[in-house]
């Protein structure tokens, strides 16, 4: 995990922490990188039907530098395996990975016997803090991972009660819940 | 002691400006661009997100700052600043009021012009310093659209000075005072008769456009062909002072426009003269600027470097000798 390898500074200041945590939930700059057909969903994040801009997050920086979310959308080859894990070295701390889609979780239908250049599973090579499953994931799968890496960031939820904001349709956790 | 003091507290706010001004433009850009492409941008932090601008800047204060293997040390840390620096400088010297501004130097129009094309070198040596093959083109590129576009707008900033008779800033906007028909734009009434100042005006506009770098002109930070621009390599905070540098320079370009051309703070209809004429003339400019960066596609370099030495150039030049010929007539 990205946040891990930062050293803890002698001097803690609670509070001044907490606000810096609430600064990197709400601007999570994604790398301008997709792999394969992943990329069309995440595209269409932030384009103006989802619009991703709304949490702050569609800033789409070309350079690692400036990125704080890589977005692994799409297929890893084993060609393409040493790029990625440049571009992840590339990026300056703190700095998380989001597995988009069921190629970049587990290699997807490529994990089969005949399969000889798919690397099974981004997390083989790196620090994968949070897994959107799909094939590909809808665009609001993508948005709910981005909510779900800011609470992952920070322990701050942006929708503090869901079941109170959408009281007139209780959500399938609360139904199940009922069951049990 | 107490001059030194207002001087002192006149540069506090010329720099809170600046800083305001970039922060928020962000984020004007950032929901003008929702409006334009129907989506409602960054609207959740805060009310209209206007906690946004601040929640990024601490993200990118807290963020690790990379210098990279092999970049010259002093110049990679030192060009963010020479961006930033200059263009805070500028606003000294930019009046907002009869009574709003910080000093009132007599060779104003001459220290704006001078510290603006300073943020240039800020960008050379970014581009040169970082060792990177991308930076170093996009760097090549913003100098040669500096130079080019640096031209034709200091020849129209001079074709002003020449109707004006004066370098001072104040004076320029005081001869343009009382109504629509008295500002340099289409100047009927006043002091001076020049049919062609319409026309200078677009050749400012398009060179100020060009010369803080805004699409269709931003060839330097091209993400197609050169990654990132020349602050590739900038993470951090570095890359936030570029960002707030630029958008400076959007707010002097949008300012000269206003005082040359617009008549400043003096009313359309002769009413209440005061800064409030002068922010809404300035933010209108702002906002065509951000307009047109999410409307026209960017240009080549080619189409570029050709609308400025062999349109904008001559045009600008033509423009002078006639307006020279025109004060003598009448």
């Amino acid at each position: 995990m990205g946040k891990e390898n930062i050293p803890e500074s002698v001097v803690q200041l609670a509070i001044a922490d907490d606000i810096i945590k609430i600064g990197r939930a709400n601007s999570l700059w994604p790398l301008t990188f997709g792999i394969a057909c992943c990329a069309i969903e995440m595209m269409a994040t932030g384009g103006s039907r989802f619009d991703m801009s709304r949490f702050g997050a569609e800033v789409f920086r070309p350079s690692p530098r400036q990125a704080d979310l890589l977005i692994i959308a799409g297929t890893v080859t084993k060609k393409m395996q040493p790029g990625i894990k440049t571009l992840y070295d590339q990026m300056p701390e703190p700095k998380w990975v989001m597995a988009m889609g069921n190629c970049a979780i587990s290699g997807g239908p490529f994990a089969i016997k005949e399969n000889y250049n798919v690397v099974l599973g981004a997390d083989t090579f790196l620090p994968v803090d949070i897994y959107v499953p799909g094939c590909p994931p809808r665009p609001e799968g993508l948005l709910q991972g981005i909510i779900e890496l800011e609470e992952l960031v920070s322990d701050w939820k942006r929708f503090k009660d869901p079941e109170k904001a959408h009281s007139r349709q209780p959500s399938i956790r609360a139904q199940a819940d009922k069951e049990v | 002691m107490i001059l030194t003091l207002t001087i002192l507290l006149a540069v506090i706010i010329a720099i809170a400006w600046a800083a305001f001004n970039a922060a928020y433009l962000v984020l004007a850009e950032r929901r003008g661009a929702g409006i334009i492409q129907r989506r409602p941008g960054p609207n959740i932090n805060g009310p209209f997100g206007l906690l946004q601008p601040p929640l990024d800047g601490i993200k990118l204060m807290a963020k690790q700052l990379i210098i990279p293997d092999g970049a010259d040390k002093f110049m990679y840390i030192s060009a963010p600043v020479l961006v930033m620096c200059p263009a805070i400088m500028s606003f000294v010297a930019l009046p907002y009021s009869d009574w709003l501004q910080a000093q009132n130097i007599d060779v104003g129009l001459l220290m704006v012009f001078a510290f603006a094309s300073m943020g240039t070198m800020g960008i050379v040596f970014a581009g040169w310093s970082s060792r990177n093959k991308y930076s170093l083109m996009a760097a090549m590129r913003s100098v040669s659209q500096a130079v080019a576009y640096e031209i034709p707008m200091i020849i129209t900033a001079l074709t002003i000075t020449l109707m004006a008779g004066t370098t001072n800033l104040d004076a320029i906007v005081a001869q343009q005072s009382e109504n629509f028909f008295h500002w340099n734009i289409f100047p009927l009434f006043g002091e001076t008769h020049n049919i062609l100042m319409p026309f200078s005006f677009l050749i400012f506009f398009i060179c100020s456009m060009a010369e803080t770098n805004r699409a269709p002109f931003d060839l330097g930070e091209a993400e197609g062909e050169l990654v990132a621009g020349f602050h590739i390599e900038y993470g951090s905070m570095g890359f936030g002072l570029f960002f707030m540098g630029e958008y400076a320079n959007i707010v002097i370009g949008a300012t000269l426009a206003t005082i040359f051309f617009l008549g400043g703070w003096s009313c359309p209809f002769g009413l209440f003269p005061g800064v409030w004429w002068f922010l809404i003339k300035m933010y209108a400019i702002i906002f065509t600027i951000i307009w047109i960066r999410w409307t026209f596609p960017r240009t080549t370099i080619y189409g570029l470097l050709n609308l400025s030495w062999k349109i904008l150039i001559p045009a600008s030049l033509v423009n002078l000798l006639l307006t020279a010929g025109l004060m003598k007539v009448f």
